[in-house]
């Protein structure tokens, strides 16, 4: 196309500057310093001096936190890698039965949370699970006759945060295969090297940057687990954390412990963005064609199906089976309790936090679009931190400030006007609900600014030559055309937030139960069956925003067979 | 009368630096004017300012009787009254074509409203597709409709931002000349931009070529060609060569290819090396000529050949002759003079300075 870019051509909003007493910017910057309150507060606390119980955690179980977590960090980064980069490389560059079957169920152990697939695996193996019963039948074993490995160990919790992570390191090779150059492989191939040394020598290497952004988000979530662990009784950052502050009732130690825990994520951050940064230089050509697949046969076609399937199969088909029988086994429970309830409380506040949080995402980002300086935008990367960071932390991170704000109005009003206020903040919902505001805020933040980038600047333009003065830009043409966008992101931060355990565990009002909650407390109480319904309730859920995801891939795949 | 569009020394730039520098021109009533400069000249920018998107930092902008824009005062671009077509057509995906139609005109009554929009469906030859969705349409047709879309609310000025580059290069002078035609049906006042001659030249009335923010000759399409005021223009619009020679008197100059007759610039003096600009028609073909060209390189056009002669010393100029003298690359072919305006300019002097005469829009 003779079509050039002039550089007198680009968005005119990236030629304002910051702006003094622009409503636009401060309403930014002001709504990023907020949500990244909690995190301030956490890094705040590295210069509290320590306290009595921090010296004792430092003597006795931090090298335990660290060793654990760094343990259970190697592992799932070996082992997401291990499930991940295979599997992506056969759905994407090889052809054998199922491969487009599989191309998006492999995507569905995301819908599991790792607490949850953790409950099914411990109901199955543990020694009265029906695994180790059939065994015992079948050889006629009894108590300490047979080895049989540990679900509730170190390496269980590896097991289990796998399954239901490597979807993030397959997901991204996967793009990042699909959109390597065929010629470049082609080229290798013409050099004499095989499949094999193709793999190795060059698709590897290209889908390199890619790959450590997905191995440092499987990482980060992996930080972030508090159910698994907890129910694992393994000593991690995050349970530490929860022990400090509710065991040993210590805030000051349990934020310099998230401290420490922040501290981790912030390198995956590094680690991430870095390689984020690399991909952009990775890009071989912009010209794709049809990728010409390897046709497997014998062997190589069975050990395909065979690599591709243990994934689904263990990652999601068996836990969501064990869920539905449990669910099933215990369906007249459902009305003893209050199933309706939880589901409506739970419904409840995903919605509320869903709409506050599309609602945020929509004014960050079209202030982003409108004035476009260095403040504006470090304050939108700023209030986007939020997803690295553990639930844990955050809700530490809220509860010291807010818990402090609230004792501050109290006082004052019981100075001035004898009336206590009691909690306003801390005790109630809207702790809860900012909190998941921190958390989310970069999911629908990064779908609404992708949806806003794509209205191209001359769409503003047309609009004001036919008369609109900008305020009205927004609402006649942006949000119509954003219209799907924004559906998007605000049912991925419900399905988040209905996923979501520890922020809510520290953070609900008192006897304020949601469907996470209640399936944490009944496996706790070692009452697995009748944890299932909530959490099958949770996991049918989060296959919603697997749909999404994967059809949204299979549409954007460029020079791609799509699926008719 | 009275110029619609009046640009008087205006100056454009981003971040203190100017890519505009002083452009003047103007527009009378129902004329067509284009920006004609190779990319990054500037003439997307001193558009967008005509527009009101882009502030001027020196000189001032009038539309009608009404200054529009001046260093320090934007009037924004929704109260100029000014339609716009850009270069991606800035169709809305949500909306359908007749409500995209009717966009700028949606306080108008029910009936008018819908009148005015079939009106324009049928002008642009588009009347069955009010119920469709823009991504349905064909290029050409989404053109067409973004023009329709710009047409509605009877702007006083219609910009065009390089209307065509996204079409087919087969389809460009085709289309161009049917928006020209609809433009002056409705007797529109246009300005547009484009990178492409041969679309300025179908389109518009006057054309100013721009470079590297100066506008360097404004004109019609005729003078620009055979009148060029600098050597940029010369060297811009058309194909031709420049050939060394020396001004014998006011009415001659001497090149290899003997003298050539006109009139030359006030300025130059007898004896003066200058170089003389030859466009492929001033060679004509001719076998009984003594002139003699060797045939170095030739080019079909369909109708006619573009041959590269070389003369006897050397030089090379362009001929285009009637495609049956088909003659093959080496062969010896006579040429002739045919000079209509003799176009020299001084030896060596290869500033880039927009002619010093204030350009005078709309006078032709």
């Amino acid at each position: 196309m003779t079509t050039v870019s002039f550089p007198d051509q680009t968005d005119p909003a990236c030629h304002r500057t910051w702006r003094f007493g622009d409503v636009w910017s401060w309403g930014v910057v002001a709504t990023a310093l907020t949500l990244a309150l909690p995190v301030l507060v956490i890094a705040g606390f590295v210069f509290v001096p320590a306290t009595e119980v921090w010296l004792h955690l430092k003597e006795t179980v931090l090298k335990d936190y660290i060793f654990t977590s760094l343990g259970l960090m190697i592992g799932v980064g070996v082992g997401v890698l291990a499930m991940g980069i295979p599997a992506a490389w056969m759905v994407s560059l090889c052809e054998f039965p199922g491969r487009r079957l599989f191309e998006w169920a492999l995507l569905l152990p995301l819908a599991i949370p790792a607490y949850i697939i953790a409950y099914t695996y411990t109901g199955m193996l543990d020694f009265a699970g029906p695994v180790q019963t059939g065994l015992r039948e079948l050889f006629d074993w009894s108590y300490g006759d047979y080895w049989f490995p540990e679900v509730r160990s170190l390496g269980g919790a590896v097991v289990m945060l796998t399954l239901v992570l490597y979807p993030y390191v397959y997901l991204l090779a996967r793009a990042a295969f699909l959109e390597q150059s065929v010629c470049v492989l082609e080229v290798s191939r013409t050099l004499g090297a095989g499949p094999w040394a193709g793999f190795y020598r060059v698709a590897i290497p290209l889908a390199r940057p890619a790959i450590i952004t997905g191995l440092s988000l499987a990482l980060m979530e992996t930080l972030a687990d508090y159910g698994t662990a907890q129910y694992f009784g393994l000593t991690t950052f995050t349970t530490g954390i929860f022990r400090t502050w509710f065991g040993l009732g210590d805030p000051a130690a349990a934020a310099q412990l998230s401290a420490i825990l922040m501290g981790f994520v912030f390198l995956l951050i590094l680690l991430e963005r870095g390689s984020r940064r690399r991909a952009r230089f990775h890009h071989t050509s912009s010209r794709y064609s049809r990728l010409p697949r390897y046709r497997l046969s014998g062997w190589r076609r069975a050990g395909a199906l065979v690599a591709c399937a243990i994934p689904v199969v263990f990652g999601f088909l068996l836990p969501a089976l064990q869920l539905g029988w449990w669910a099933a086994i215990t369906l007249d429970d459902w009305w003893h309790t209050d199933f309706l309830r939880l589901v409506w409380n739970s419904l409840g506040l995903a919605a509320t936090a869903a709409l506050i949080a599309v609602l945020l995402a929509v004014f960050m980002a079209y202030g982003k679009r409108m004035r476009s300086s260095f403040m504006v935008t470090a304050a939108v990367r700023l209030a986007g931190m939020g997803y690295a960071i553990p639930g844990t932390v955050i809700a530490v991170g809220v509860m010291l400030p807010f818990a402090w704000i609230d004792n501050g109005i109290d006082g004052w009003m019981r100075e001035h006007f004898g009336v206590s206020t009691g909690l306003i903040l801390s005790g109630t919902l809207v702790a809860l609900v900012f909190s998941y505001c921190v958390r989310f805020l970069a999911v629908s933040l990064n779908t609404v600014e992708a949806a806003l980038t794509k209205i191209k600047p001359s769409m503003d333009d047309a609009a004001r030559c036919l008369g609109m003065p900008p305020r009205s830009v927004l609402a006649r043409v942006h949000l119509p055309i954003m219209r799907g966008s924004v559906l998007t992101a605000g049912l991925l931060v419900f399905v988040d937030v209905l996923k979501e355990l520890p922020a809510t565990l520290i953070l609900r009002p008192f006897n304020f139960n949601t469907l996470a909650v209640r399936a944490f407390e009944l496996a706790g109480d070692e009452r697995l069956a009748q944890s299932a319904s909530a959490a099958l309730a949770i996991v049918l859920a989060g296959i919603l925003p697997v749909i999404l995801l994967s059809r949204t891939i299979s549409r954007s795949r460029p020079g791609h067979d799509t699926p008719a | 009368m009275t110029r619609l569009l009046d640009v008087q020394r205006v100056s454009v730039g981003y971040h203190g630096k100017d890519v505009v520098h002083s452009a003047s021109f103007g527009l009378r009533k129902g004329t067509i004017g284009c920006l004609l400069g190779p990319s990054g000249c500037g003439k997307t920018t001193l558009l967008r300012a005509i527009a009101g998107f882009e502030p001027v930092s020196g000189g001032r902008i009038v539309l009608g009787d009404e200054e529009v824009s001046r260093p320090g005062w934007t009037l924004p671009p929704e109260r100029r009254q000014v339609g716009m077509v850009f270069q991606d057509f800035a169709l809305f995906p949500h909306l359908t074509v007749a409500d995209n139609i009717g966009f700028g005109i949606r306080r108008w009554k029910g009936e008018a409203y819908a009148a005015r929009v079939a009106e324009l469906l049928e002008m642009v030859g588009l009347p069955q597709y009010g119920k469709a969705y823009p991504h349905a349409l064909s290029g050409g047709q989404q053109q067409r409709i973004a023009l329709a879309r710009a047409l509605a609310p009877r702007p006083r000025l219609m910009l065009l931002d390089e209307p065509f580059s996204s079409m087919d290069v087969e389809l460009r002078e085709g289309l161009a000349r049917e928006v020209r035609g609809i433009l002056k049906q409705e007797n529109i006042t246009a300005m547009l931009v484009t990178h492409d001659q041969m679309e300025a030249f179908a389109i518009a009335d006057h054309i100013g070529v721009m470079r590297a923010g100066h506008i360097m000759q404004w004109d019609n399409a005729y003078n620009l060609y055979h009148k060029p005021s600098n050597r940029f223009v010369a060297d811009f619009i058309g194909q031709g060569v420049i050939l060394p020679g020396t001004v014998l008197n006011a009415r001659e100059v001497e090149t290899e290819m003997g003298l050539i007759p006109g009139k030359v610039p006030p300025g130059c003096t007898r004896g003066m090396g200058v170089d003389v600009l030859v466009r492929p028609d001033d060679i004509q073909h001719d076998d009984a000529s003594p002139m003699i060209g060797e045939v170095v390189e030739k080019a079909f056009r369909g109708a006619q050949f573009l041959y590269t002669l070389r003369l006897s010393g050397g030089s090379k100029v362009l001929c285009l002759t009637p495609s049956h003298h088909d003659h093959p690359t080496g062969s010896r072919i006579g040429i002739r003079l045919d000079f209509d305006h003799l176009i020299v300019f001084p030896r060596d002097v290869c500033t880039v300075e927009p002619s010093a005469e204030l350009p005078s829009g709309g006078a032709n």
